[in-house]
C-alpha cells in the first residue's frame, strides 16, 4: 500500500483527492499547510508527498526546498499542485527539484495516473 | 565642449535683449562676421569667446553650452539607441541638430514618448503579472473549479459509494459552486473596475476625475454657492495626475456654466411638471439636452447613471448606476442605445433595457446625439451622445425590452448576435 502525504489548504479538495487515492489502496496523510511538513517527511517517509504550491505560511516551494536539501529525501518524489499554472511557478518548481507539476483544474484520472507513476518508478 | 545649438542660443539671447550682431561682435571682441558664423553654427565657439559672449549677454557660459541643445541631443542620441540603426550618422548629430531644429525636436519629442509609452506598458505588464487582486481571484476560482470538478467526477462515476461520503460531496459540491460563482462575479467585477476606482499609479485621468466625483457622492451642489467653485478647482489640485487635474478643472467649468443655466431649483421645477424627461426639461428651460442629463445624473439624490461619448464611442462622462456595468477598458456593448443615437443625431432614441448576468436588472434608457460645429461651416461637425438610465422595477406597459451587456470579454450572453470576441464568463456566472 502507498503511503501519501497529501498537503493542501483548501478541505474540499483534499478530501477529493484522499478519496480517490484511498479507493486506489494508498494510505493518505493530509496536512493543511507547510508548517512542518518537512519533519514530518523526514520522520514518516511517505512513497509521495502531493504539495499544493500556495500554502498559508510555509509555501509548497520552501517545503520543496526543504525536502531536497536533506540528501536522504533527494529521490523522494514530490508533485505540485497550483491553481496557478504560469510558467514562471513552473520554472521555480522545477528548480528546487520537483519530480512533476500539475495544474488545477486536473481530471481525477490524471491525478491517479500520475499518482501510479510516480510510487511505481521508485 | 560646447555643441552645435550654442549658436542658436547665442542669437536668441542676443534678440531677446535687442542687440544687433555688431554690438554683441563688438562687446566680446569678435567680428560681426565671425558672429554670425557662430551664431548659424558654422563656428564652434572656444571657452575663452564664449565666456566673453555670454558676459555681454549677461548670462551663465554653461546657460550657453549645456542647455536644452544638450538635452535634445542626448535624447537623439537615445532614439538611435533604441532603433538600432547602425548606419544612422552619430558623428554629424551636431550638425543635424543645427541644420533641422524642428525635425531635430519632434525625432526627439517621439523619442521620449516612446519612452514613456515604453515605461507605461512595462508597469501595465507587471500590473497584470503580480495583481494581487487579480491573482486572488483567479486562485479562488481556479481552486473552487479544481474541487467542484474533482467531486463531480467522483460523484457520477462512483455507483457504489457510501451514504455518508455521497452526502458530504454532495455538500462540498454546493459550497464549492457559490464559492465559484463569488470568485466569478470578484473576478468580473474587478475587470469591469466598478469597485477599483481608487487605483493609483497606472489610472487614467478620466479614473481619477470619477473617482474623485464618486468620493463626493457625484454632487457639485457647491457650485450654486459662492466660493464653490474655488472650492472644487482646490480637490481637483490634489489629483495625482496633470492630466486628471486638467480634466477635473474642465469638468468643473463646465458643471458652473450647467448650474447656472439650469439652477437646482429651476431642474426640480421642470422635474416636478415634465418627468424624468431631460428632453422636456431642456426645453422647458432652453437648455441643451445633454445639459439637462448632466444636471439630472449630477442632481442631489439622483439614482440615474449616465455615459457620455464622442463620435468615436470613447466615453468622455461616466457615472455609474447599480446593476448597469460600464466597462473600464476596451469598447462598449454596441446594442447601447447610446450608439445608436449616435448614428443619428438629435434623435431621440428610449428603450427599456435589461443588464446581463445573475441578477439582470431593468432601466429605462434615453439617449440623444449633439452635434456641433466649432470651426463653422468650414470645419467637422463634432458629436457628443449622451445615454442617461434610469432604474425601473418591472418592463411599463409590455414595453419592448432590449437585453445588453457591458462589454463582449464578461458579457454572458454567449448567443448575442453582436458579440465581437468570445467571453471570460458564461450564463451560469
Amino acid at each position: 500500500m502507498a503511503r501519501v502525504l497529501l498537503v493542501e489548504d483548501e478541505p474540499n479538495i483534499s478530501e477529493a483527492i484522499r478519496f480517490i487515492l484511498s479507493r486506489d489502496g494508498c494510505d493518505v496523510t493530509v496536512r493543511s499547510d507547510g508548517a512542518g511538513v518537512v519533519d514530518l517527511v523526514r520522520s514518516d517517509r511517505p512513497d509521495l508527498v502531493i504539495l499544493d504550491l500556495m500554502l498559508p505560511g510555509v509555501s509548497g516551494l520552501e517545503v520543496l526546498s526543504g525536502i531536497r536539501a536533506d540528501p536522504a529525501m533527494a529521490d523522494l518524489p514530490v508533485m505540485m499542485l497550483t491553481a496557478k499554472g504560469n510558467g514562471r511557478d513552473r520554472e521555480a518548481a522545477e528548480r528546487a527539484g520537483v519530480s512533476r507539476f500539475m495544474t488545477k483544474p486536473f481530471s481525477n484520472d490524471e491525478m491517479r495516473a500520475a499518482v501510479r507513476d510516480l510510487v511505481q518508478a521508485r | 565642449m560646447p555643441n552645435a545649438l550654442t549658436g542658436t542660443l547665442i542669437r536668441e539671447r542676443r534678440l531677446a535683449l535687442g542687440l544687433r550682431q555688431a554690438d554683441l561682435a563688438q562687446a566680446a571682441g569678435i567680428s560681426a562676421s565671425y558672429l554670425n558664423l557662430i551664431e548659424h553654427n558654422r563656428r564652434r565657439t572656444g571657452a575663452e569667446v564664449l565666456g566673453r559672449l555670454a558676459q555681454a549677454l549677461g548670462v551663465e557660459s554653461t546657460s550657453l553650452s549645456e542647455g536644452a541643445g544638450g538635452a535634445l541631443l542626448d535624447d537623439l542620441r537615445a532614439a538611435v539607441a533604441a532603433a538600432q540603426v547602425a548606419s544612422a550618422e552619430l558623428d554629424r548629430i551636431d550638425d543635424f541638430a543645427s541644420r533641422f531644429p524642428g525635425w531635430a525636436a519632434v525625432l526627439a519629442a517621439t523619442q521620449q514618448r516612446a519612452a514613456h509609452l515604453e515605461r507605461v506598458v512595462a508597469t501595465l505588464n507587471d500590473r497584470l503579472a503580480h495583481d494581487p487582486h487579480l491573482s486572488a481571484s483567479l486562485h479562488e476560482v481556479l481552486s473552487s473549479v479544481s474541487s467542484v470538478r474533482s467531486t463531480a467526477a467522483i460523484l457520477a462515476e462512483s455507483e457504489d459509494i457510501d451514504p455518508d461520503w455521497r452526502a458530504r460531496f454532495h455538500h462540498n459540491l454546493h459550497e464549492d459552486s457559490e464559492r465559484l460563482a463569488a470568485g466569478a462575479e470578484a473576478l468580473v467585477a474587478y475587470l469591469d473596475g466598478s469597485d477599483n476606482a481608487d487605483l493609483q499609479g497606472t489610472i487614467a485621468p478620466q479614473d481619477e476625475v470619477e473617482a474623485w466625483l464618486s468620493r463626493r457622492g457625484w454632487q457639485v451642489t457647491e457650485l450654486e454657492s459662492p466660493g464653490g467653485r474655488e472650492r472644487l478647482l482646490g480637490e481637483v489640485a490634489d489629483l495625482a495626475s496633470a492630466a486628471a487635474r486638467d480634466l477635473g478643472a474642465a469638468f468643473v467649468a463646465q458643471a458652473q456654466a450647467e448650474a447656472m443655466a439650469l439652477p437646482l431649483a429651476a431642474l426640480e421645477t421642470a422635474l416636478g411638471v415634465y418627468g424624468d424627461d431631460p428632453a422636456m426639461v431642456a426645453q422647458a428651460v432652453g437648455v441643451s439636452v445633454l445639459t439637462a442629463m448632466r444636471r439630472m445624473a449630477l442632481r442631489p439624490g439622483s439614482r440615474a447613471g449616465l455615459v457620455i461619448c464622442d463620435a468615436s464611442g470613447t466615453f468622455l462622462f461616466r457615472k455609474p448606476v447599480d446593476g448597469f456595468s460600464l466597462p473600464r477598458f476596451g469598447a462598449a456593448c454596441p446594442l447601447w442605445p447610446l450608439f445608436a443615437a449616435l448614428a443619428r443625431p438629435m434623435t431621440p432614441i428610449v428603450q427599456i433595457v435589461e443588464t446581463a448576468g445573475r441578477a439582470p436588472m431593468l432601466f429605462r434608457a434615453m439617449a440623444l446625439c449633439e452635434a456641433r460645429l466649432p470651426a463653422g461651416f468650414a470645419g467637422s461637425d463634432l458629436r457628443e451622445a449622451g445615454m442617461l438610465l434610469l432604474p425601473v422595477d418591472l418592463s411599463p406597459g409590455g414595453a419592448t425590452v432590449t437585453p445588453v451587456g457591458s462589454s463582449c470579454r464578461i458579457c454572458p450572453r454567449t448567443a448575442c448576435p453582436a458579440r465581437r470576441e468570445p467571453s471570460i464568463v458564461s450564463d451560469a456566472v
